[in-house]
């Protein structure tokens, strides 16, 4: 317990976490707000558009918030500080990425309702709302999948130390190589479909494949059912930190 | 107490500590000293369990830092005044320290009380001078109040009241029976703080005991005497003195500047000098680690 309040008091006390969260909520609400104004009023806005900012750029947000969270504490040795208090350094490392998943988490359910807010107080017509599970899904589903990324972000900012590699190597990731896979002759579609934020792109849109021409990314091609498709993701999240925590055990720090 | 047997470090290709064996007493301050990438840090670092020895151990009052419950109770450590985030407020640099051991926020007044920042404490580290960072470092190794206690290089970079300061500080701490273990590049900054030396050059033990051995060994007397008339002066000193001679220059020891004197005007020997040489502790400290120096590579010490 002791050291969750460390990671809350570390995370807390600088500037750039909450910049992040408020890039975060501006995303989010930004682009529901866009979306609501651009349609034309004969076409309804649907409920993945309004929650486009959320589940693109959000989560990249919140990467970026989860990886600087270590990194910078490699880039200013506080780490070491870290881990002459805590020797073991894996239970320091654990509490870190539980406190960045809950912030994600609370980050997630924030965007996703305040954009369905936004979208159902702007286009009161479209029968925007949590009309079933599918919509509970979509739109509650963000923060669980903001806090597997956050837990994927400390893991690589762990691995890595350095901020801007960190964050380079996470969004170029995120938003380039998953879909540039697709384009490795034959088997590309295959590795696709289980590539981690396509698959978690599943648990969050389900296997709605009509959507309208609302906007809104395409639909997951995973294999796996939404319950399954969170927790792979889930655990390859788990893997990455497992993976983390074995290196910055050995390595001197 | 610290005590390192054999301990032994390489990065890659280069050994930064080597079979190093030292202890420091409790109740003393203990100065570590060596030129600059000898592997004062180095060493730092392996008795706070942050880098691994790739060879023999070094033990924290009995036991392997690892080992240590709530270390921050046990052992303070100010290893570089400049390992926080400069967006941090001071007060909240330590008060997270203190919750990783458990320690109540009101130990974190104390120590800020104790170092006088209580005034700067929400203030952001980056706003802080030198000596204030130098301040907060001791006040984070206070916070657990505890027996042992590491600084390295403390008085780099400040100003001659901030260097009394730690000095009456360091001196107060061991004088409550703690372990104080200081390290330095200065022999001089030592000579008026440590009461006990370890001495280390290219990593490995050069000299352990007592600043007074260290004294007394090191600046060994002799006068140094310059004449045209060698041959005089060398029948006047055979047998009663030792004397070595190098182009009319003669180091005489044994004997004091008063009496060589007596002895070269009753042998009618003209003096050109008469000088005692009094070894300096620099001097002597500059002798020891020269070749530690001349040969050194970069260690890693020196890179990060």
């Amino acid at each position: 317990m002791n050291l969750l309040a460390v990671e809350r008091i570390k995370l807390f006390s600088t500037r750039s976490p909450w910049w992040c969260a408020l890039i975060t909520l501006a995303l989010a609400l930004g682009f529901a707000a866009i979306f609501a104004s651009a349609q034309s009023a004969d076409t309804p806005v649907t409920l993945s558009a309004t929650l486009f900012g959320g589940t693109q750029f959000g989560i990249a947000v919140v990467m970026v918030l989860a990886a600087l969270a270590v990194t910078t504490e490699y880039r200013f040795n506080t780490i070491r500080t870290t881990f002459q208090a805590v020797p073991h350094r894996s239970p320091a490392l654990v509490a870190k990425a539980i406190v960045l998943a809950v912030v994600a988490l609370v980050l997630g359910e924030l965007a996703a309702f305040g954009a369905l807010g936004l979208g159902m107080l702007m286009r009161p017509n479209d029968g925007l709302g949590l009309h079933s599970s599918q919509d509970w899904m979509n739109v509650a589903g963000l923060g669980p999948v903001f806090a597997i990324s956050a837990v994927l972000a400390v893991a690589l900012g762990v691995l890595i130390r350095h901020s801007a590699g960190a964050i380079a190597l996470l969004l170029i990731y995120y938003l380039a190589v998953e879909e540039l896979v697709q384009l490795i002759p034959k088997i590309g579609h295959t590795i696709h479909e289980w590539m981690p934020f396509n698959v978690a792109n599943k648990f969050l849109r389900g296997s709605a494949v009509i959507d309208g021409d609302g906007g809104g990314p395409a639909p997951s091609d995973s294999p796996l059912s939404p319950g399954w498709a969170l927790a792979y993701f889930a655990g390859i999240a788990i893997v990455f930190l497992l993976v983390a925590l074995g290196v910055a055990k050995k390595r001197d720090a | 107490m610290i005590e390192a047997t054999a301990l032994t470090k390489r990065y890659g290709a280069t050994t930064a500590v080597n079979e190093l064996t030292f202890t420091a007493q409790s109740g003393r301050v203990t100065g570590f000293l060596g030129p600059n990438g000898a592997g004062k840090s180095t060493t730092m670092r392996l008795i706070l369990g942050l880098d691994s020895p790739d060879a023999g151990r070094v033990l924290v009052d009995g036991v392997p830092y690892r080992q240590l419950k709530d270390p921050l109770r046990t052992v303070g450590a100010m290893l570089d005044a400049t390992w926080r985030h400069p967006g941090r407020s001071g007060r909240d640099h330590l008060r997270w320290l203190a919750a990783t051991n458990g320690i109540p926020d009101k130990r974190v007044e104390e120590v800020l009380a104790l170092v006088g920042l209580t005034s700067v404490g929400k203030t952001r580290v980056l706003q802080y001078s030198l000596g204030m960072q130098q301040r907060l470092g001791i006040a984070a190794a206070m916070l657990g109040d505890p027996r042992v206690l590491l600084f390295d290089e403390p008085v780099n970079g400040l100003d001659p009241e901030g260097m009394a300061w730690i000095r009456q500080l360091l001196h107060a701490l061991a004088a409550e029976g703690r372990t104080v273990f200081v390290s330095s590049h200065l022999l001089p900054e030592m000579a008026q703080t440590a009461q006990d030396l370890v001495v280390i050059g290219r990593g490995r033990l050069i000299y352990q005991g007592t600043m007074e051995d260290f004294v007394a060994q090191t600046s060994e007397h002799g006068v140094r005497v310059r004449t045209p008339h060698a041959d005089r002066l060398r029948a006047a000193l055979s047998g009663q003195a030792e004397f070595t001679e190098a182009g009319g220059a003669f180091v005489v020891s044994g004997l004091d500047s008063d009496r060589i004197g007596q002895l070269a005007f009753d042998a009618g020997a003209t003096l050109h000098e008469l000088s005692p040489i009094t070894g300096s502790l620099e001097q002597a400290y500059l002798d020891l680690t020269r070749d530690a120096v001349e040969f050194a590579v970069p260690s890693p010490e020196a890179s990060r």
